[in-house]
């Protein structure tokens, strides 16, 4: 008999509690207990940032989370990102630079580029590469990936200065 | 994959962690940041009957300072690693070794003590924690006890840590102002694990000498004897030649007359020239 155990949370600015089993990951809970499938599972060890969310302002692995860690954390998918417009700027840059094709890759990459670039404002593609080099991407080869977050930074600081 | 079940237990503090520990034994392990833990119990290699979370106990979290030393709590995150004052203050090689491991993702999670316990012979936090010559704080229900960084690694994935134990905290003796520190490794992409890696200090007042520290070689990090000797000042660096023959006496015991050999010693002596040149430049 699996072990349940009972987590509430916020989630995308609403509170939610569900019985959950302890072994169930983060992701697994996000996506099938809570209907938020924009966090993806891809490798389900670590590697491939899919399922990248921000806990408690901090981008995570929800892989290497278990759903019972979120009990009183405050929890943000890339569908509360979208909403409140915080990502806007860097969707539009990934849209217009053909920064995404699959698309499975693309919110663990905006959501890790987005606290990239809140702490490093003007990195140069160097630094873009590296920030990103913990989510894999097979169908852009990344250049357009870099130019978009290169864009996004740019469109930033205009707009700030 | 998905874990197998298991039994998940909160706690909040380590008196009762001591006692489910001592309750559980072998049965149980500790989840700190889960970074390289989770990732074993989802490919099943790993499958502890109960996990005891540690995540919410304050007496592991946070740095401070004494006269002497930098204590560094166990489930301190690498991404704290990296910004604390008190560490680039202190013990920047601890900065500039997290800039090597993993990602922003799993900085955000992973812990330092975590690092430690899971002792990867081609980690960075043990490694630098050789080199430093930190002391670990180890607690139980028997009491607390202390061990040398030198003395806690004791093979591949093998620490000084008992099935009833938790390391507490990780105590680093500040390093002298002047002193220089370099850290490189060669990996298959940045932010994995080493195939070969070095890190040395080299200290600010006359007479002490350099250390050096290889890791990603051996079942553990261990001091080079050699290489040490090449630098007593960092006005030039060593000819190609003796840092090659310092390099194969280091590596000697634990690389093999193979095609792997061959390369861990050509990677071996680069990462000196590397370190020597992050070490010219510091200011």
């Amino acid at each position: 008999m699996e072990m349940l155990r009972t987590v509430t949370l916020t989630i995308n600015g609403q509170s939610r509690q569900r019985a959950v089993a302890v072994r169930t990951s983060a992701a697994d809970f996000i996506r099938q207990d809570l209907g938020l499938t924009g966090t993806h599972v891809g490798c389900e060890h670590g590697v491939c940032g899919a399922c990248t969310i921000v806990v408690d302002g901090e981008v995570m692995r929800s892989c290497l989370m278990f759903a019972v860690q979120l009990e009183g954390k405050t929890v943000e998918t890339i569908e509360g990102a979208t909403e409140s417009g915080r990502v806007r700027d860097l969707q539009d840059a990934f849209v217009k630079c053909n920064g995404l094709q699959c698309g499975f890759c693309t919110p663990g990459m905006v959501l890790t580029a987005a606290e990239f670039i809140e702490k490093s404002p003007a990195p140069n593609r160097k630094e873009i590469r590296e920030a990103l080099s913990g989510n894999l991407c097979r169908c852009t080869g990344y250049e357009a990936i870099v130019n978009a977050v290169e864009l996004a930074c740019k469109v930033r600081h205009e707009l700030t200065s | 994959m998905k874990p197998r079940s298991f039994d998940y237990e909160l706690v909040t503090n380590v008196e009762d962690l001591y006692a489910r520990l001592s309750h559980h034994g072998e049965a149980a392990k500790l989840l700190a940041g889960g970074q390289s833990l989770v990732p074993m119990m989802n490919l099943r290699v790993s499958a502890p009957s109960v996990l005891i979370d540690i995540n919410r106990i304050p007496q592991l979290q946070g740095i401070s300072e004494s006269d002497r030393e930098l204590r560094i709590g166990a489930i301190t995150r690498h991404r704290e690693m990296q910004t604390n004052p008190l560490v680039e203050r202190f013990a920047p090689l601890l900065r500039m070794a997290v800039e090597h491991v993993a990602h922003l993702a799993i900085r955000n999670r992973g812990t330092f003590g975590g690092s430690l316990c899971q002792a990867d012979p081609a980690a960075e936090f043990p490694a630098c924690a050789v080199l430093l010559d930190a002391t670990m704080e180890i607690g139980s229900a028997r009491g607390t006890r202390l061990v040398k960084a030198r003395e806690f690694f004791q093979g591949p994935f093998t620490t000084a840590v008992e099935y009833d134990e938790v390391l507490l905290a990780v105590r680093i003796p500040k390093a002298p102002i002047g002193s220089r520190f370099a850290i490189d490794e060669f990996s298959r992409r940045h932010g994995d694990f080493a195939i070969a890696g070095l890190a040395v200090s080299f200290p600010s007042q006359p007479g002490a000498s350099s250390e050096c520290v290889a890791y990603g070689i051996a079942d553990r990090p261990f001091l080079m004897k050699a290489l040490p000797n090449l630098w007593k000042d960092l006005r030039s660096l060593p000819d190609r030649g003796a840092i090659s023959e310092a390099i194969a006496s280091d590596y000697g015991p634990y690389v093999e007359d193979n095609e792997e050999g061959k390369l861990k010693l050509a990677l071996g002596a680069e990462l000196v020239v590397r370190c020597h040149r992050l070490l010219s430049a510091t200011p």
